[in-house]
């Protein structure tokens, strides 16, 4: 029986010649990642574990991201422990305030991860590189201490499911609610335990922002990671970015799939997740009269230079609902700097936006814009769990950077179409 | 080994952002943590947790964040362990990495109560039910997250080799 493209990428990092679906592998690692909320952890059990040094200072990426710039004394106290860590074993790829950008807009930007590659992160949405075509998946504090420690992690082989895709996206249709829709299908565990394989003639029409982001939310729908096969469009991607050497895995054409699900893109349309599951999706045409307090454009999800463009060009010419708090969060200083070269800064402010040096902040409730009791935001981020951006009577609703920038205007969850 | 005490019930989807909201993922201190075990999803908890208590829950229990944060929250609030029909992946990963016993039981998750006091055998896999008086056989752990366990968590099974 033939092997997914999950399965190759896994079996090659072992030195297997083969895999199957529930064996258990241990392979070697290209990347190992993590952030300053979860390094000190994975920094305190290396130390105890007395490990005295790392694998590969080369394939160690510490990102200062999700409290940072500090948001108060004791977050200061974790980058600072994170910092001596790092210069303590000469780690190459150490960003802190001023540098970084959000960990998983950032390593695919800096050319850290490639196609082929096998990488874990210690955040659960480092399923985000297998936009790319590479096998990553997010981890605890501990496996990526032993990663750090050992270059090598153990997995399970995992099933696949396949998401075929055809047709295009329509206007106003962005890979975002591509996602939506398919975790609304799922489920948030309908992906357990197994890879999500996109593939079909609708993956050339997706752009690489667009894939980022779906393979981003794979772990929204429980999977263990979100994996893209290699076209023009990533070879493309990894030119400008980097332009390493990579290998190219296909899956096999008898490859087993637990299910498979066809999915026309040109039927999808702008979707919101309401509170307090990603999978609450639902036609943002369907989402009734909500009245909002904050709106976020920014993420790992959708913080990349398009989502700026989409938010742009809705915002031009226009001011915000008086009502609505808007905070945009360009992902990167790069994407920053291109928004600046783009005009779309001045924009987002004459428009009456908040604009942010690149954070998660907001999105897991840590900083720059955090709910009261009873707000609600519309986010283009990840999760609306309870609690998720603030007060646990607050509520998130997520979408794509379109519906984000329509409902700012209207004061209340809306779509493009309608404003 | 063998742990007993009460049960704490929730139900499907207990994510990691309640287990340990992010305001406090500005410490890594477990004690500290543990004072905020569960907040957004039962406030009272660590008013009523004692040691040895058992947590209860449903589908995909953990779901969301790889924040290690959660498990370690749990385990340092006194729970003995976590009973659920099934486990995210990543928060199943560090349960086991740090050492916090979980079981996966569908019918045990459902029939268990809030109150109930609970046994568990972790070389059987025999939950019982001390107060309904019912016992429920769970999954046993692949022999490789066995190996783990017994040597105390991943990172002191990795020094021993």
């Amino acid at each position: 029986m033939g092997m997914t493209m999950t399965q190759k990428i896994l079996a090659e990092h072992a030195g297997l010649r083969s895999v199957k679906a529930g064996q258990l592998v241990k392979a070697h690692l290209d990347m190992t990642l993590a952030n300053d909320i979860t390094a000190p952890v994975s920094i305190n059990e290396f130390e105890r574990a007395g490990f005295s040094k790392v694998f590969d200072k080369s394939r160690i990426a510490l990102v200062m991201d999700h409290f940072v710039p500090n948001k108060d004394i004791k977050a200061a106290q974790q980058c600072m422990q994170c910092r001596t860590f790092a210069r303590k074993f000469d780690i190459d790829n150490f960003y802190d305030a001023g540098e970084m950008g959000i960990e998983h807009a950032l390593l695919p930007e800096k050319g850290l991860v490639a196609p082929g590659e096998v990488i874990i992160g210690a955040d659960s949405h480092t399923c985000t590189y297998g936009a790319l075509g590479a096998f990553s998946t997010g981890v605890g504090s501990t496996d990526l201490a032993a990663g750090m420690a050992t270059g090598q992690a153990w997995f399970k082989v995992p099933p696949a499911l396949q998401f075929r895709l055809s047709g295009k996206l329509s206007k106003n249709v962005s890979g975002k609610d591509v996602i939506l829709h398919i975790i609304g299908m799922t489920g948030v565990d309908g992906a357990l335990y197994k890879s999500m394989e996109f593939t079909g003639d609708g993956v050339a029409e997706l752009s690489m922002d667009d894939r980022l982001c779906i393979s981003n939310m794979a772990i929204e729908a429980g999977g263990k990671n979100g994996i893209f096969p290699v076209d023009d469009v990533t070879r493309e991607y990894v030119k400008n970015h980097g332009n390493r050497e990579f290998k190219v895995f296909k899956a096999d054409s008898d490859a087993d799939y637990d299910k498979i699900y066809d999915i026309d893109l040109s039927s999808i349309k702008p979707t919101v997740a309401f509170p307090h599951l990603p999978e609450n999706t639902r036609n943002v045409e369907e989402a009734g009269d909500v009245r909002i307090d904050q709106v976020v454009i920014g993420s790992c999800t959708n913080g990349r230079l398009s989502d700026m463009a989409v938010a742009a060009e809705i915002f031009r010419g226009r001011h915000i609902h008086p009502d609505v708090r808007t905070i945009i969060i360009p992902a990167t200083q790069q994407i920053y700097k291109e928004c600046i070269a783009k005009g779309y800064i001045d924009i987002f402010i004459d428009a009456g936006c908040v604009v942010s040096t690149p954070t998660c902040g907001p999105c897991l409730g840590g900083h720059m814009g955090i709910l009261a009791e009873g707000e609600r935001c519309v986010a283009t981020t990840n999760r609306n769990f309870v609690g998720r951006m603030g007060h646990p009577d607050s509520e998130v609703y997520l979408a794509g950077p379109a519906v984000a920038a329509s409902s700012a205007i209207a004061g209340k969850i809306a779509g493009p179409e309608t404003i | 080994m063998n742990v007993k005490g009460k049960v704490h019930k929730y139900g499907n989807n207990v994510d990691t952002d309640v287990i340990i909201p992010a305001r406090y993922l500005n410490t890594s201190d477990h004690k500290e943590l543990a004072s905020h075990c569960m907040e957004d999803i039962d406030r009272d908890f660590v008013k009523n947790v004692r040691p040895g208590d058992i947590i209860v829950g449903g589908d995909n229990f953990g779901c969301g964040s790889s924040r290690e944060h959660a498990p370690i929250a749990i385990k340092a609030s006194g729970v003995s362990c976590v009973i659920a029909a099934t486990f995210a992946r990543i928060f199943y990963r560090n349960a086991i990495n740090i050492g916090l016993p979980i079981l996966e039981c569908t019918q045990a998750s459902e029939e268990i109560q809030a109150g109930d006091e609970v046994s568990v055998d972790f070389d059987s896999g025999i939950i019982t039910n001390l107060t309904r008086n019912e016992t429920y056989q769970a999954l046993p752990f692949p022999e490789f997250i066995r190996e783990i366990i017994d040597k105390g968590g991943l990172l002191a099974s990795i020094k021993q080799k």
